[in-house]
């Protein structure tokens, strides 16, 4: 029997450091549209926070406090992206044609919305569902 | 400016001779935290060069990134595993 290993300050700094690689992995989605950034940066981002958390931790615990199915997140992200991608093609346009405008918020003022951020999402969900999946199965190596 | 960055070419240079001829794999492992640390004191001189803040978003995500290594092979080393099923 092992003695139970004392991991106190990598609990510490892992609750204090996951929360901002998630604020900073959504401000990449953010951004994604005229900076560098985007569906595929933010998601991996927020892969690496998931990451984080399942080193610190273990399988068991994140599952129970973030239960999340992330193969069936990778197919809904699929299926969001091509479901937007096809919505181009209802007006009379192409695959993956996008819109945009420029719209008077009450807070924000004049902000410029564009439908590539919904593609942008269902590309976050799936590279997150891809990217925890291939870890946790690659780390099941003795079951 | 570009003196400090051939300085710094030089020491990643140094880190990676550690990395490869490391007698532990514990020296690898820092040598290896030392090497993310110059290409994040690289990219900001870098910028600094260009003129730019473009690269600020980079050098956070490689903060990130070689934290997370470093935390993956500090488990490895300790325990034999990466990701446990049950503590």
């Amino acid at each position: 029997m092992k003695p139970k290993p004392n991991d106190v300050i990598l609990h510490t700094v892992t609750k204090l450091a996951a929360v901002i690689i998630f604020t900073f992995s959504i401000d990449l989605f953010w951004a994604g549209h005229h900076f560098p950034g985007g569906g595929f940066i933010g998601g991996l981002t927020t892969a690496a926070g998931i990451v984080l958390l399942y080193l610190s931790f273990d399988i068991e615990r994140i599952q129970t406090n973030l239960p999340i199915d992330y193969k069936k997140m990778a197919a809904l992200g699929v299926l969001i992206s091509v479901a937007t991608g096809m919505g181009g093609m209802i007006y009379g346009d192409n695959f993956l044609e996008q819109a945009f405008g420029y719209f008077d918020l009450p807070v924000f003022g004049e902000t410029e919305l564009a439908t590539a951020v919904l593609f942008d999402i269902g590309v976050a969900f799936a590279v997150i569902g891809t990217a925890i999946t291939i870890i946790t199965s690659i780390s099941e190596d003795e079951l | 400016m570009i003196l400090s960055l051939v300085i710094l070419t030089i020491t990643i240079l140094f880190n990676f001779y550690r990395v490869v001829k490391g007698p532990s794999s514990v020296d690898r492992v820092q040598a290896l935290d030392a090497i993310g640390i110059n290409l994040i004191a690289g990219t900001a001189i870098f910028s600094v060069y260009l003129d730019t803040h473009a690269f600020f978003e980079l050098i956070l995500l490689i903060g990130i990134l070689s934290f997370i290594g470093t935390i993956a092979f500090a488990r490895f080393i300790e325990r034999g595993v990466v990701i446990e099923r049950k503590r």
